[in-house]
């Protein structure tokens, strides 16, 4: 099947990117041809095979409910593009 | 022979019986760096200074009688997608470019438990998506037999900087063949462990349930030596498995009795080089003059190997990228100018000249995110997280995603079969030796194709592990891949070690040093 600039369009917005024009063309091109070429999976029969999400599917690993120290927060501001003392500093989001 | 030619083994012997010092072999390996770096281009960030310290330390240690770790005094290089604490890690990506973790990755913490002097910081492609070290954002690393061709990648520079003997250990990572097919286009050996039997912790993530770290070494002792270092449970990592870690360096010289090798007879179809293909069979003989018996074995479903990978991969790349949003940590766009743009758009739609609606346009902090996504990450990666967002999405999640999941346990089983017969499952390690700079880049699809021997281990989360066993004419290193049961590494490494005592192709180093 092959994708449509528009759909590329969309799966940009989806994923936070911003493509150029001449990306966008680019994209679909490339994305049509991996796609068709991963579309070959249509003809394997699986019928009745169960996901295989992880190679070792192990569930519910615990560990104690122990409290412990967490990063300090200077430490975890550190690498932050745009902070206060206390916070991450984004654009507003709410109203003007 | 100078001391940076040296396998790890022996100059842990040496510095042990202290024939050698650890600032000796530091500056060994500097003056190396000095001579061929410049033209090599593995490392990403070296600080020879702060090793030198290091070695000063522990060599003081050695002579006053303290106890020292299993790898006290050696040079390690480290991929630059472990988390390294205080020291700049960039996974070779403009987004990460000052970003210097607060803590140490599992794996740095435990080479720096066992006295290992870490070296330096190698390149690779972007966040570990490519094959060539040509998707790094900041330069190309190149193959130091053939400095007009690619190292492989994605763990392009820790393959090279062993090659051109800038290091005697290095760590690498593998989620499609990582750290085998460099291995195998710098002529090393190379070592992708079992799904969790090294944690992850620290290891930025590309694809969390194919990810896995590794030795790279010239022999197979010194993937040994490296493994023991890095094995074992860890409980910041959930998936690590909770197994004992195997005296892999006392056992990997016992030979195998009875060994049974399985050939993939899908291996040696279309594609593969002559010359390649002709090695391999000889090693196969090789293994066979050892006592091993060789039948064929078919895993029908590997053809289906990459497709299932490339939906896979990029899926879990898209969700773990997620987080370089310009917010938490790396790097963020202009924001003024961001907010000047959205701003002339949001008049030229409301002036309607645009034929965009206002309702369309991003919020300031959707287009935050966007533009530093787009001026930080590299085509490849851009790629990725296009095709996994588009796979992940709305209407084609069954299609693609599980549909892949379901193929890949078919994968999975056509290994369980092959192993019921035969203890390791042998072949080329890559259908053809590395290619030229830039041969490849203008078609993606390509470079994806090159993979196809090796992203079936990582599917199917078994160990696997590139060895040298030929040269080509032209002079380029070819690799024999063992794969081999979950957690079945100690044998993995005694195969590969019987190999290297029979043959001298590990030895080979490229004339140009």
């Amino acid at each position: 099947m092959s994708l449509s600039r528009a759909d590329v369009e969309k799966v940009s917005l989806l994923g936070r990117l911003l493509l150029s024009e001449a990306e966008l063309d680019t994209m679909t091109t490339q994305l049509t041809r991996v796609v068709g070429y991963v579309e070959q999976l249509s003809e394997v029969n699986t019928d009745g095979i169960q996901p295989m999400a992880h190679a070792v599917e192990m569930h519910n690993v615990f560990r104690d409910d122990a409290l412990r120290e967490s990063l300090p927060r200077d430490a975890a501001l550190a690498n932050a593009p745009k902070r206060d003392s206390e916070c991450y500093r984004v654009p507003a989001v709410l109203g003007e | 022979m100078s001391l940076a030619d040296c396998s790890a083994a022996e100059l842990l012997r040496d510095l042990a019986a202290r024939k050698v010092s650890s600032v000796e072999l530091v500056n060994a390996y500097a003056e190396r760096i000095c001579a061929r770096d410049g033209e090599v281009k593995a490392f990403l960030h070296l600080d020879i200074d702060a090793a030198l310290a290091r070695a000063k330390e522990i060599d003081e240690r050695r002579a006053s009688g303290q106890p020292v770790g299993k790898l006290a005094g050696l040079p390690v290089a480290i991929k630059d997608v472990l988390c390294t604490a205080g020291v700049k890690t960039t996974c070779a990506s403009k987004i990460l470019q000052n970003f210097v973790p607060p803590y140490d990755a599992t794996v740095v913490e435990k080479l720096k438990a066992a006295d290992a002097v870490l070296l330096g910081k190698t390149n690779m492609d972007e966040f570990a998506m490519g094959g060539s070290t040509e998707n790094s954002a900041y330069f190309q690393t190149t193959n130091p037999w053939d400095v007009t061709r690619v190292p492989g990648g994605s763990s392009g520079g820790a393959a090279a900087c062993l090659a051109a003997g800038m290091a005697p250990l290095s760590i690498g990572t593998d989620t499609g063949g990582s750290i085998r097919q460099p291995a195998a286009f710098c002529g090393v050996s190379g070592l992708k462990p079992t799904y969790g039997r090294v944690s992850r912790y620290g290891l930025v993530a590309f694809a969390s349930s194919l990810d896995q770290i590794g030795p790279m070494g010239h022999t197979a002792e010194d993937c040994a030596i490296l493994l023991e270092a890095i094995a074992g449970h860890d409980p910041r990592d959930s998936t690590s498995a909770n197994l004992p870690v195997p005296e892999y360096s006392q056992s990997f010289n016992q030979p195998l009795q009875g060994l049974k090798l399985g050939l993939v007879r899908e291996h040696f179809g279309l594609g593969l080089d002559g010359e390649i293909e002709a090695a391999v069979r000889e090693a196969v003989k090789v293994y066979e003059s050892l006592g091993a018996t060789v039948k064929d074995v078919s895993l029908p479903h590997s053809k289906y190997g990459i497709a299932t990978y490339y939906i896979i991969a990029p899926s879990e790349a898209s969700s773990n990228l997620a987080r370089y949003d310009g917010v938490h940590y790396g790097y963020r766009t202009d924001e003024k100018q961001m907010l000047e743009e959205l701003l002339a758009e949001q008049k030229q739609a409301e002036a309607g000249g645009s034929g965009k609606e206002l309702a369309d346009l991003d919020t300031p902090l959707i287009r935050l995110y966007r533009k530093t996504r787009a001026e930080g990450f590299g085509p490849e990666v851009k790629r990725r997280i296009m095709l996994g967002t588009y796979t992940l999405s709305a209407g084609y999640y069954d299609a693609y995603y599980v549909k892949a999941l379901k193929v890949r346990r078919l994968i999975r089983g056509d290994y369980d079969q092959a192993f019921e017969e035969v203890d390791f499952v042998v072949g080329p390690t890559t259908p053809n030796p590395a290619f030229k700079l830039g041969e490849k880049t203008d078609d993606p699809l390509s470079m994806y194709l090159e993979d196809l021997y090796t992203v079936p281990t990582n599917l199917a989360g078994i160990g696997g592990m590139s060895i040298p066993c030929g040269l080509t004419k032209g002079g380029l290193p070819i690799g024999l891949q063992l794969q081999c049961r979950a957690f079945d590494e100690e044998r993995l490494l005694q195969a590969a070690a019987m190999f290297q005592r029979a043959t001298d192709w590990h030895l080979k180093r490229p004339t140009r040093s």
